[in-house]
């Protein structure tokens, strides 16, 4: 090989990853550090920002925010723990007794993504709505008060995440369970080991990767989710991101909302990296 | 019992074979598959709640969540509708374009990721996790600080740049999968057929990678045309089809 060959080869794999690695360099990562820039400014819209370092911003927001900070990591938290529990047993049954149907079943579990994230969340506003075709037919057979409402409640939104957020969660964790090997499974029955013993002591501790990836998946995106907030929750149950959407689109104080998108972001990727640490980062990527 | 029979009754039947009891085989046969069955209902749902709203006779005037008859006027009605024709042609020009730079950017660095060790590889695998990993609002919020502090006024442009930065690390990460059995050995062969290393590129590696990028690709567009948050932050003035559907009801 010739040394023209050979150096060729060692710029190689710098020489494809760059023109990526500089979109992501300077529309990825460089914004980042700017939105903490961004942050310490103090102004407004119409005189223009200036550069003061002023960090009082930080507690100010969370302070102002500190509600909506909470409910955030409450309602994430609260719809990946429901996804999971409802997606188990389905991607179970789907990895082991799937048979031929296999492919259509994971079909129909991204269907939904066919259509708008925007458009689903909003026709469960319609489901949802006091008049609308389920609830109002459950009053006018008085099936349900005529008081009742689900819209605007904590409810609704902590349902509409774990709704728009569940194929994340199923499908790493039939990927995870599709991939037990299944002589491992045969031996525990033939050691005598009782169904359920073989679900918690064989299959459910195989499958933890898939668990630990769903969650992932579904965490980070509910978490930041202001969509769901905006049409189920009303005014009450908002969550940071509506917070950080407000600051930034409806009020120019940008400042304001890049200081709590910086406080989000370093909450979350703080939690992403101590998760992926403590797992590996390989068999999370391994998912995504 | 042979181990090989006990193999066969678990193709057939699943784990357990002939061990397990009743309550199992009831668990297994009826309990497991309707439960299953409802959840996918339950994901489908909203799909025909949809389809079903397009049909209800309300006025115009404001959305309507009860129901009010039976008709077809949306549908006729659907391409006159203010906004939502320069909408749609927004979102697929934008997913288009982006796509295109996607695919070729994220290719490039799955090629060097699948065939390369060097130094920087951890980085480079650190920046695409921590791009799929990060919350869209932040993504979303950090781009918009950056034009802000630039200057740069928000349009079509932005969201394209947008779009690109978010599908670049799926793009790389799918392609990269699917390259997983790739055999290096036919690219020695071509190679050792007088083919120099474009010509190999071209005419053997491209072609048997290409079912990725195809996948990398589809899944890029899919993004782009439904991306909603960051969009929402970068878009200015320009509406695309989520955000049209977002501002109507």
């Amino acid at each position: 090989m010739s040394g023209n060959d050979r150096l060729g080869r060692r710029a190689a794999p710098y020489l494809l990853t760059m023109p990526g690695m500089l979109w992501l360099v300077a529309f990825f990562l460089a914004p980042l550090v700017l939105m903490v820039t961004l942050s310490t400014q103090t102004g407004n819209l119409l005189d223009g920002f200036r550069q003061t370092w002023h960090f009082g911003i930080y507690p100010q927001v969370i302070w102002q925010y500190q509600h909506q900070f909470l409910r955030s990591f409450e309602y994430g938290g609260a719809a990946t723990i429901i996804a999971l529990v409802v997606s188990y047993p389905l991607a179970y049954w789907i990895a082991f007794h799937g048979g031929r149907r296999k492919t259509t079943l994971l079909f129909l579990l991204i269907l939904p993504f066919f259509v708008s994230f925007v458009i689903r969340t909003l026709a469960w506003q319609f489901i949802l709505a006091d008049d609308g075709i389920v609830l109002g037919a459950l009053k006018r057979w008085h099936l349900l008060p005529s008081g009742y409402h689900a819209l605007a409640t904590s409810t609704a939104v902590i349902s509409g995440l774990a709704y728009n957020f569940l194929p994340f969660m199923a499908l790493p964790l039939y990927v995870s369970l599709e991939r037990i090997d299944r002589s491992v499974v045969e031996a525990a029955g033939d050691l005598y080991a009782s169904g359920r013993d073989v679900f918690l002591r064989v299959i459910l501790p195989l499958s933890l990767p898939g668990v630990f990836a769903g969650g992932l998946l579904t965490f980070v995106p509910a978490t930041g989710d202001y969509v769901n907030a905006d049409v189920l929750g009303g005014t009450r149950n908002n969550m940071v991101g509506n917070a950080i959407q407000r600051e930034y689109l409806e009020f120019f104080h940008y400042p304001a909302g890049a200081a709590m998108s910086t406080i989000l972001m370093v909450l979350l990727l703080v939690g992403i990296f101590a998760y992926a640490r403590a797992l590996g980062t390989r068999s999370i990527q391994e998912y995504v | 019992m042979s181990i090989v029979a006990t193999r066969d009754a678990s193709l057939v039947e699943g784990w357990g074979g002939p061990k397990q009891t009743r309550k199992q085989r009831r668990l297994r046969r009826f309990v497991l598959p309707i439960y299953s069955a409802l959840v996918i209902l339950y994901l489908l749902t909203p799909i025909f709640i949809i389809v079903l709203y397009g049909f209800n006779q309300t006025s115009p005037k404001k959305v309507a969540f009860r129901w009010g008859g039976f008709t077809l006027r949306w549908y006729r009605k659907a391409f006159v509708l203010s906004g939502l024709t320069a909408a749609f042609k927004n979102s697929l020009m934008i997913a288009a374009i982006s796509t295109i730079i996607a695919t070729i950017l994220g290719t490039l660095v799955a090629l060097a990721l699948f065939r390369y060790r060097y130094r920087g590889k951890g980085a480079t695998e650190g920046i695409l996790f921590a791009n799929i990993a990060a919350p869209e609002i932040v993504l979303g919020a950090s781009l918009l600080s950056l034009f802000v502090l630039f200057g740069v006024p928000r349009g079509i442009r932005t969201i394209i740049i947008a779009h690109v930065m978010f599908n670049i690390a799926y793009v790389a990460v799918t392609v990269r999968a699917r390259m997983a059995g790739f055999d290096r050995a036919i690219e020695e062969a071509a190679q050792d057929l007088g083919a120099n290393p474009l010509q190999t590129f071209i005419r053997v590696t491209l072609p048997l990678i290409f079912p990725g990028i195809l996948a990398g690709a589809l899944l890029a567009f899919a993004l782009s045309i439904d991306d909603f948050i960051i969009t929402n932050f970068v878009s200015g003035a320009v509406e695309t089809f989520p955000i049209w559907v977002y501002g109507a009801v």
